[in-house]
């Protein structure tokens, strides 16, 4: 995991500082509201319903055991005691009162960690894949390439006021865990024909109110153009993109206004002219990979053989091992889910008992890390087969076992009406709702992989336009209705959901959920996921169940 | 009205003139349109010329006539039109412009410490108070992860 060094605390702090007197001045009445807006939301903190909402940056998604018992310490002291993990492995406090928010970011920095520009129109925070190190299935390690560009981004003086946000994800294995083409900009490591391995780039893809899948603008990119790359992108949407409204602000509505090949041609003209002089050189690449460099692992973990006896004994505890935990490039560990999809509790969200809880786990069996996920779980990547057993059995005491990872019930969920004022519908209670109709676990486990996504109104933060079930949540009159997509994916094979048909109301979606899912079990072929028989047998089906007597 | 240049505070020696208004003596800046449509009769001026640019301004447009501008003023018509702060790092950096570059209109004294890193360096605020505050701000971080102008 990547170390701060004097110069990486300098500037947290500094932040924290400068946040501080832009506070002080906001309170003072010498700092305007739409001044201090900019300022604040590029600290993530956001103006909410009820109260600040402060997003607080896991970069790439790692975190040491130090910066969980921190979190945990921040959710007591300035929260009402939990915290909510959001798509793009972030945290979210949705408690924290304005003038207290300056000492918040000031105990985060004691723990390396901080706020900036996790919100506002500037460069966010850089993902990747969770599983990246450990993964079967991976070229490189994407998790250097992602720590070059988080520094590149903070404080980038020229793209700190951009026309929108913009998100940028790194991927290095074969299975796309990260959402990648669904980003402003997306990195894939590839490998090129003559074995050279370097990076694909996508550009222009985004959820929001106008979901558009990246596409490719540079097939094969040499690693130590990365930064000159990023730089032309970033200086031609500053430039041409929209200013005029915010729903066309985006760079996926310059790249489809432009055209792909035309906006390739100035991003190269660009990318020519700063190439030569923005070089990211072998030494620098190689000093970021060796902050990644494996742990300590045991070289006889794989020698276990109480692993096996435990899966045969324990029926419970096999199943959590099925659904909770994967495969790992080094025989002997598997890398462990946590998840936070408990029935009874709101997706994505921990409780600081939890998190203490999990920092100690992180300490005894995972090398003192926890990644978070973009479906709004954690994950011990490092778990040896010997520990497993244990492991599960303090997780389920924690009620972070529950054996759903990857089904229906591992929903991702915006916080909703309940606690955002954009939300035009809830979606923290649909989930609950949901969560009860399915309480066969059974069930669940045959009807198997199905990504129900669910956000609380169309800015999409729950990414629903890619759930293989997506939930929107709409205002009609001043009631909360949803409108149900079908067939949509984040990985390699992107796609949008279809529409299944005129949105439902409240009290009808929670039905219309288990209907779909009774025309899926009724029309599958062996084997057949729920994605592939939406593909198959299309829409219609769907449509005729859910439709009938609403 | 006074501005900072170069972290000092000094006394404002330039006039902007409306496209439409005689020149005044002394020195002068004129929009990028006036500029190219009258750019010979510019030329005879006996005051130092500049160009004041809207964030839509192409700076390649002015091209070869950066030698003879000793002032470009980079207008923010609201705080948040960043297409300013790729204006000032193209004139530094690509075409190598040597002379002053001045944040004017509607910008905040947060914003001086990445103006003065794109290659800012002269401040006019609609607000004199704001004056101590950009002199704070432009060392606000000691840290710089990036290339830029400085």
């Amino acid at each position: 995991m990547y170390q701060y060094n004097e110069q990486d605390q300098t500037l947290i702090e500094e932040r924290v500082t400068q946040f501080r007197g832009q506070t002080q001045r906001f309170l003072n009445g010498e700092l305007g509201p739409d001044e201090f807006r900019a300022l604040r939301l590029m600290n993530g903190l956001y103006i909410q319903t009820h109260a600040p909402m402060l997003r607080v940056a896991v970069p790439y998604g790692l975190l040491a055991s130090r910066q969980l018992r921190m979190l945990a310490k921040v959710a007591r002291d300035y929260d009402k005691g939990y915290c909510h993990f959001t798509t793009r492995q972030n945290v979210q406090y949705n408690w924290p009162s304005l003038d207290r928010v300056p000492d918040l970011l000031a105990e985060l920095a004691t723990v390396q960690m901080h706020a900036i520009q996790t919100s506002g129109n500037c460069l966010r925070n850089t993902t990747s894949d969770h599983l990246a190190g450990v993964c079967v299935d991976e070229l490189e390690d994407p998790r250097p390439y992602c720590e070059i560009i988080r520094q590149w981004t903070t404080l980038h003086p020229e793209f700190a006021y951009l026309p929108r946000k913009f998100k940028i994800a790194v991927s290095g294995s074969e299975h796309d865990r990260a959402a990648v083409q669904l980003h402003d900009i997306g990195v894939y490591l590839v490998r090129n024909e003559t074995g050279e391995i370097g990076f694909r780039v996508l550009a222009g893809g985004g959820l929001g109110r106008t979901p558009i899948i990246g596409q490719t603008v540079k097939p094969f990119l040499e690693k130590k153009y990365l930064l000159s790359y990023l730089e032309a992108i970033l200086r031609v949407y500053n430039l041409l993109g929209r200013r005029d409204n915010k729903y066309k602000a985006r760079i996926k509505i310059l790249v489809k206004e432009t055209g792909l090949e035309k906006f390739t041609a100035l991003v190269e003209e660009e990318w020519l002219q700063i190439r030569d002089d923005m070089l990211l050189g072998e030494d620098r690449i190689a000093a970021m990979q060796a902050q990644f460099t494996p742990p300590a692992y045991e070289s006889n973990a794989n020698s276990d053989t109480g692993l096996a006896q435990r899966l045969t004994d324990d029926a419970a505890f096999a199943k959590w091992f099925k659904y909770n935990s994967v495969d790992h490039r080094i025989s002997g560990y598997r890398a462990v889910f946590v998840s936070l999809k408990a029935p009874d509790s709101p997706p994505g969200d921990i409780g600081a008992d939890q998190l203490d809880a999990l920092a100690n786990l992180a300490d005894d069996y995972s090398f003192g890390e926890v990644r978070s996920t973009h479906r709004q779980n954690l994950v011990l990547a490092d778990v040896k087969h010997a520990d497993l057993y244990s492991l599960w059995q303090r997780l389920d005491a924690l009620k972070l076992a529950t054996p759903n990872i990857g089904t229906v019930t591992d929903m991702i969920c915006c916080p909703g009406l309940d606690f955002c004022s954009l939300a035009n519908a809830g979606s923290i209670g649909v989930a609950k709702e949901i969560n009860q109709a399915l309480d066969d676990m059974d069930y669940i486990h045959d009807i198997g992989d199905i990504k129900i996504n669910m956000s609380g109104c169309m800015n999409g933060c729950a990414h629903q336009s890619v759930g293989h079930i997506g939930i929107l949540g709409v205002d009609k009159k001043g009631e909360e209705w949803y409108q149900i997509t079908l067939g949509g994916s984040s990985e390699n094979e992107a796609a949008i959901g279809d529409r299944l048909g005129p949105s439902v109301a409240k009290h009808q979606i929670t039905e219309s959920i288990t209907r779909i899912l009774d025309v899926y079990v009724q029309h599958r072929l062996e084997d057949e996921t729920f994605l592939q028989t939406v593909k198959r047998v299309g829409l219609e089906p769907f449509r005729e169940k859910v439709y009938a007597n609403h | 009205m006074p501005i900072i240049k170069n972290q000092r505070i000094l006394e404002n020696t330039w006039t902007f003139v409306e496209d439409d208004a005689p020149l005044p003596a002394g020195d002068i800046t004129v929009s990028a349109k006036r500029w190219t449509e009258d750019k010979a009769a510019l030329l005879q001026h006996t005051g130092k010329l500049g160009v004041r640019l809207a964030p839509a301004d192409n700076v390649a447009a002015l091209g070869d006539d950066l030698p003879v501008i000793k002032l470009i003023e980079l207008n923010f018509p609201a705080f948040n039109d960043g297409r300013t702060f790729s204006q000032a790092r193209l004139l530094r950096s690509r075409y190598g412009y040597q002379g002053e570059i001045r944040a004017i209109g509607n910008y905040m004294t947060d914003q001086v410490f990445y103006l003065h890193r794109v290659g800012v360096d002269s401040f006019e605020f609609n607000n004199p108070k704001d004056m101590a505050l950009a002199l704070s701000a432009i060392k606000d971080f000691t840290i710089r992860y990036q290339a830029s102008t400085r």
